[in-house]
């Protein structure tokens, strides 16, 4: 801890003691049930790709055929593997095609044929995961070679044409123009499909599709930009929605360097079922810790639908919450892009002091973490020019409480998606910032006793009460009753829920014991 | 406000007046920068050319062409590979005719939180039951949470916060059939739809086909007021999207909670 707001180390311990108390019960859920997601990530890596003609992937096929003869509880791997040697067959993609024609039939077999299957899926599912590794392995020699940014925070930029292919020479100006990380934003309603699409897209809504080839282009052509540049820029898409655990195996595989990956988001603002959220995003948190991939979690949400004052606390349970659950799938600190944003009212009184008592507070909580500095969206009313001053006050808190990853907020926020100059004023006014007061965090000490330390303190004081009273209960209930951004979400409703299973007594998930056994 | 700014509002009340042949009053304004009449605007734009002498010389093209003339080019920045930005002030010769400008104005009264649920509960005697949701594959309930949700906006609380209005907010991402079947559950008096997203008019279709839906689930009698917002509608598309009343940009809950009222117990009951 560095101690620029004076926290009392037991109070903190006491927090992070209070959310894994809060979290185990679901971790727990999360280690005794599947989801039909998981199950299809786990098939990914074992090799199944492509899709049928009507774009339904092959993955989809294969799972639906195996719950429809076997059920979902004992985990896919077995009776795919199992039917793969009965049939003769070598390729897990022809299996996934004759099984979506009606001619195989899956079995869940014991014995013998059982533990040949269990070994069958365990090679073919490693060496997907070896994939990953030779992919992650590939990162750290590019960065090698071309270097971080020079500068912290990284510069977080948005594309989001609908088009790849209008979004890959729209990435590279962006690159040009001094971003450091590319976020394609996925087309909008992606998140509540239940499949992932294919191929390269060229239409979306808001967005472009998160596809595999999607993915593999826009790194490639990021790829070019490193080169050119003499950094290496990341590339960030979304873990996230009912297809979680396959974004993350997709993003490993292609090389992404983030993904937006939060324990509740799904729950709160997509109304997907609790446990469904849980059971993935624990499968999707153990392949990005695999796969060196910087996680960004969206707590910066809570605060576009709830006051950025009354429910400041809210953000800090989140984030301890996330942080617990990062590290219990493996995630080190440095892959933690915990969020947080610039939300108060500007009219309120000391709005920006209150800012920075909010960011310095998750600064001093997470002292190694990536912090993933979230722009202001709730008051930006259309008035560009306040937007734009706005926008420089948040780059300015960014600058002051050593942010790790900013999102470069656009003047145009609630106007238009962002034009060529939008993003280029936005940029110039980031550039400007961290030209001027890029170290400013060295000297920013709040003085002892004053607004800023009070501040923080307080709200990790509502952050404790929350925890003890989500800890007599359960993380279950307080989401049902609308504890984070308002929203009520029981556990028994909300969409994603027929594709959950409790595990039966012979579960196998070969990918789970891989990346558990390393951990 | 500031001193300029209420300068700028004391001259534009005296806007020049002439009348008008028929009788009805002809006002005209023009933009104002720091003299009235002088017809001053500001512009940003960007063209697809690189920055030199010819693309200032574009800039000043188009905004003579915009019809400001004489035009001059303040900035002008070259934007990654073969676009320059630029900033341009001029006078521009359009007049504005205030007495031939069309918009909807409100047509109802505003009432406070107290009133709204004193006219409820004196002439309703019953909770006013309102259904919102986010249909279509919008997922921005920004919208629909800020006249919903206790929260409300711009310190003014939603309509959760009214005690004799019922609220049902079904959030984002919810399906014409299930937003219909909700209404019936809950005996909607009104159905409140928030659509943010406009790619490729994804707000007028969705709309369309919620009004179309209702139409065909229930008779017209006993069918919940239909009302949309977002930011991008035009108010004065109502009947063509077949809705009771649409909403725009800058909302409060307090004008949707004052127009239930007027449309369903005050003018209601002044018709019958």
């Amino acid at each position: 801890m560095t101690g620029k707001l004076d926290l009392d180390p037991a109070l903190v311990a006491r927090a992070r003691e209070l959310a894994r108390r809060a979290g185990q019960p679901v971790v727990d859920l999360a280690r005794s049930h599947t989801t039909v997601s998981v199950e299809r990530a786990v098939l990914r890596l074992a090799g199944v790709t492509g899709a049928d003609p009507d774009g339904i992937p092959w993955v989809n096929r294969l799972v639906d055929a195996v719950v429809a003869d076997v059920g979902l509880g004992h985990g896919v791997a077995v009776p795919v593997f199992d039917a793969l040697a009965r049939e003769g067959v070598t390729d897990v993609t022809l299996l996934a095609q004759k099984a979506a024609a009606g001619s195989v039939r899956f079995t869940q077999p014991t014995g013998r044929a059982a533990t040949a299957a269990r070994s069958a899926a365990r090679r073919a599912v490693g060496a997907g995961i070896r994939r990953i590794d030779r992919r992650r392995a590939e990162r750290d020699r590019l960065v090698k070679r071309h270097g971080d940014p020079a500068q912290r925070p990284w510069i977080y930029l948005i594309v989001a044409t609908g088009d790849i292919y209008e979004d890959i020479p729209q990435a590279q100006a962006a690159a040009r123009a001094g971003a450091d990380v590319i976020a394609v934003i996925r087309s909008t309603g992606q998140s509540l499909l239940d499949y992932v699409p294919e191929g390269a897209t060229r239409e979306g809504f808001a967005g472009t599709y998160a596809t595999q080839e999607n993915f593999r282009l826009m790194r490639a052509a990021l790829d070019e930009s490193s080169k050119e540049l003499g950094r290496y820029v990341r590339l960030t898409n979304y873990a996230s929605g009912l297809c979680m655990p396959e974004m993350a195996t997709l993003a490993g595989l292609e090389r992404l360097d983030m993904m937006l990956n939060d324990s509740m988001y799904g729950i709160l603002f997509r109304d997907i079922n609790p446990i469904r959220t849980f059971v993935d995003q624990r499968f999707s948190r153990q392949v990005h810790a695999r796969a060196g991939i910087i996680i960004n979690t969206g707590e910066d949400n809570y605060l576009t639908t709830a006051d950025a004052v009354d429910e400041a606390h809210t953000v800090t349970v989140s984030q301890l919450l996330n942080e617990f659950f990062a590290h219990e799938a493996g995630l080190a600190d440095w892959q933690l892009g915990l969020g947080h944003a610039f939300e108060i009212n500007p009219e309120v009184p000391e709005s920006f002091r209150l800012e920075l008592a909010h960011a310095l507070l998750a600064r001093e909580l997470f002292p190694d973490a990536p912090l993933k500095w979230m722009p202001p969206t709730k008051h930006m009313t259309g008035d560009v020019f306040r937007g734009n001053l706005l926008d420089g006050f948040f780059n300015l808190a960014g600058a002051l409480t050593g942010q790790g990853i900013l999102l470069v907020g656009m003047m145009t926020e609630a106007v238009v998606t962002p034009w060529l100059s939008d993003r280029d004023i936005a940029l110039q006014n980031v550039r400007y910032v961290l030209g001027a007061a890029g170290g400013l965090h060295e000297d920013f000490v709040p003085a002892p006793g004053g607004f800023i330390r009070r501040r923080a303190n307080q709200v990790l004081g509502e952050a404790l009460d929350l925890l003890e009273r989500i800890g007599e209960q359960t993380l279950l209930a307080a989401i049902a009753e609308g504890t984070f951004g308002i929203m009520k979400r029981p556990a028994d409703r909300g969409k994603g829920l027929a594709g959950v299973a409790a595990h039966e007594a012979d579960y196998c998930n070969p990918a789970t014991e891989i990346l558990e056994a390393a951990a | 406000m500031s001193e300029r700014s209420e300068r700028t509002g004391q001259h534009s009340s005296h806007a020049l007046t002439t009348p008008r042949s028929g009788g009805v009053s002809k006002q005209i304004v023009r933009p104002y920068g720091d003299t009235t009449g002088d017809g001053m605007v500001q512009v940003s734009f960007t063209l697809p050319v690189s920055h030199d002498k010819r693309a200032e010389g574009a800039a000043v093209q188009l905004a003579n062409k915009m019809g400001i003339d004489p035009a001059m080019v303040v900035h002008a920045k070259p934007m990654g590979d073969g676009f320059t930005f630029f900033v341009v002030y001029g006078r521009v010769n359009h007049l504005v005719d205030l007495g031939a400008v069309q918009v909807v104005e409100r047509d109802f009264a505003l009432l406070s939180a107290k009133e709204v649920n004193t006219v409820v509960k004196q002439r309703l005697r019953r909770k006013l039951s309102v259904v919102g949701a986010c249909i279509g594959t919008d997922a921005h309930t920004v919208g629909i949470d800020a006249i919903l949700n206790v929260k409300g906006i711009a310190g003014e609380k939603g309509l959760e916060y009214y005690r004799e209005l019922k609220v049902t907010n079904l959030g984002a991402q919810v399906s014409v059939p299930e937003l219909v079947e909700a209404a019936r559950a809950e005996k909607a008096d009104a159905v409140l739809v928030s659509q943010v997203v406009t790619q490729r008019d994804a707000h007028l279709h969705n709309t369309r086909e919620m009004s179309a839906a209702f139409r065909e689930a229930m008779p017209a009698g006993r069918r919940p007021l239909l009302i949309v917002g977002g930011p991008r509608f035009d108010e004065t598309m109502t009947d063509e999207l077949g809705v009771d009343r649409i909403f725009g940009r800058g909302t409060t809950p307090g004008e949707v909670a004052s127009y239930l009222v007027h449309a369903l117990i005050t003018q209601r009951k002044a018709m019958a």
